[in-house]
């Protein structure tokens, strides 16, 4: 379980962050939808630390992990990531993307750590590709590749940091297919995204973020239909 | 007419040879017999003469000197580029003293000449500390700490070209930094920075050049040497040119072929 008391984050004089308060129950899919610069990204980049929050508290399993003296990289190996721009090691093919971290942080042996690789290759298409570099991949390859990689290290909880913006048209849809695959195997997921019709079909919660704090916090179906607040209506006639 | 004119010719001419304007006349000739000269004299034909065939016996100093320069280049490489990684990591670190210190380290390295370094550690060491260093442990000490500073720069430089999305994601998955820093980000940093690493690998070795100084036989000294007892310049300092020239040219060749294969990595 995550959760999230009162997080503010400024950079310099910018406030991005105003209070945040969000409760993510194990296994639950939650789409945090908002306005560009509204603090969607930052918010999620607080809940594995890539960001240090300015004050506030992030609470994983119990653990306050904005504590002093907390162990950091423990925490992440259970929060996997899911980047906007893929990220895939480009010095690293496919098959060894996949297989660093568990090996190097979890000491996985390589045969089971490849065995593994393969099989999640498999599961988003892409088991031919093992050997290719990231370079010779398309973009929708290439964060099938990243969703997998970020499983291969059986993390409780996945975020995914806009996943399909950076992709082209035509290969938003094998992501979010992959993405939709994952709803019902129990991994906590939070959602950064545009894409509403997803939002609505695929998560179990959608939190509006608006100004750096979240404005709505409903089921889809309550969102789409009857938004409460003025602002969450104006943003859905506008993308919608 | 025509014979007027003739003798009008003929007139200045006298006037010429025997007139009070015979300045010219006295230069061209002065001119004419110092050419004369210089073409009868044997010495100026013997200076255009090449004696490659009278440095030849100095073969042995030659390679001896190529091996140390080379010994000196191979062991400054090493010594620059461990230091020069570990400077280069400490810039990019968020540990404000360590990273002050490593741009300090640079500044001074880069802001002095390496004659000048080299002739505190060889001259100096001894009256500070009472101990004769070895001409060849000064040498590769100066030259690694020099090469350093100009490493830890390239090195600073090709880590922060690096996307940070590398770094991020090797975090997102729990990799520590050290890892993330020398299976991620280091390797990439070194494919983007090796031309740059190469041109100071060559200049390192032209540098060494100046080892002649305090008197260790490099090829430069050998090249001296080889002057001294000869008496012939041009020689001895051509063949040391063209070796050094050929050392440049193999370095180069092993360089580019390593580029295109971390290039090709990069594509297959």
């Amino acid at each position: 379980m995550i959760e999230i008391r009162d997080l503010k984050k400024r950079f310099g004089s910018l406030e991005v962050l105003r209070g945040v308060n969000l409760k993510i129950d194990d296994g639950e899919v939650v789409s945090i939808v908002g306005p560009s610069g509204s603090g969607k990204s930052t918010l999620l980049r607080c809940i594995n630390l890539l960001e240090t929050p300015t004050s506030g508290q992030v609470v994983i399993d119990g653990q306050d992990i904005t504590q002093r003296g907390v162990d950091i990289q423990k925490v992440r190996e259970n929060v996997g990531m899911v980047f906007q721009h893929f990220n895939l090691f480009q010095n690293k093919n496919v098959l060894q993307n996949m297989v660093y971290a568990p090996m190097k942080v979890r000491g996985l042996p390589e045969a089971q750590a490849v065995e593994k690789a393969m099989r999640l290759l498999d599961r988003v298409g892409l088991a031919d590709k093992a050997r290719a570099y990231p370079s010779m991949l398309s973009g929708g390859q290439q964060q099938r590749v990243a969703i997998a990689r970020a499983l291969a290290m059986e993390p409780r909880t996945l975020l995914f940091d806009e996943p399909t913006s950076a992709l082209d048209p035509e290969m938003v849809k094998e992501v979010l297919d992959v993405i939709r695959g994952l709803v019902s195997t129990g991994i906590t997921m939070a959602i950064v995204t545009h894409e509403m019709g997803f939002a609505r079909e695929a998560s179990d919660r959608v939190c509006f973020v608006d100004g750096g704090v979240i404005a709505e916090d409903a089921a889809p179906s309550e969102f789409f239909s009857s938004p409460k607040s003025a602002r969450a209506r104006q943003f859905l006639e506008k993308v919608l | 007419m025509a014979g007027a004119l003739r003798a009008a010719g003929r007139k200045k001419m006298k006037k010429l040879l025997f007139g009070r304007k015979k300045a010219p006349l006295l230069a061209l000739a002065a001119v004419l017999a110092l050419a004369g000269l210089a073409w009868g004299a044997p010495a100026p034909a013997r200076r255009f003469a090449l004696h490659f065939e009278r440095i030849w016996p100095y073969y042995k100093v030659f390679c001896r000197g190529m091996i140390n320069s080379l010994e000196v280049t191979f062991m400054s490489v090493i010594m620059g580029s461990i230091c020069g990684t570990a400077l280069a990591l400490l810039k990019v670190s968020r540990l404000g003293p360590l990273s002050w210190f490593a741009t300090a380290y640079t500044s001074v390295f880069r802001g002095t000449p390496l004659m000048v370094q080299l002739f505190l550690v060889y001259f100096a060491t001894p009256q500070l500390f009472d101990y004769q260093i070895p001409a060849f442990n000064a040498v590769v000490l100066t030259f690694g700490l020099n090469s350093a500073a100009y490493v830890s720069e390239i090195l600073r430089g090709g880590i922060q070209s690096i996307d940070v999305g590398q770094r991020e994601a090797a975090m997102a998955l729990g990799v520590p930094y050290r890892a993330m820093m020398f299976d991620i980000v280091i390797p990439q940093a070194l494919r983007t920075v090796l031309p740059s690493l190469v041109n100071e690998l060559i200049a390192l070795l032209k540098d060494t050049s100046i080892v002649a100084t305090i008197g260790m036989l490099d090829m430069m000294r050998a090249a001296q040497t080889a002057m001294n007892s000869t008496y012939l310049a041009f020689e001895p300092f051509i063949v040391v040119a063209g070796m050094y020239y050929v050392l440049v040219m193999i370095f180069t060749a092993v360089a580019s072929r390593l580029e295109r294969r971390l290039h090709k990595s990069d594509r297959n």
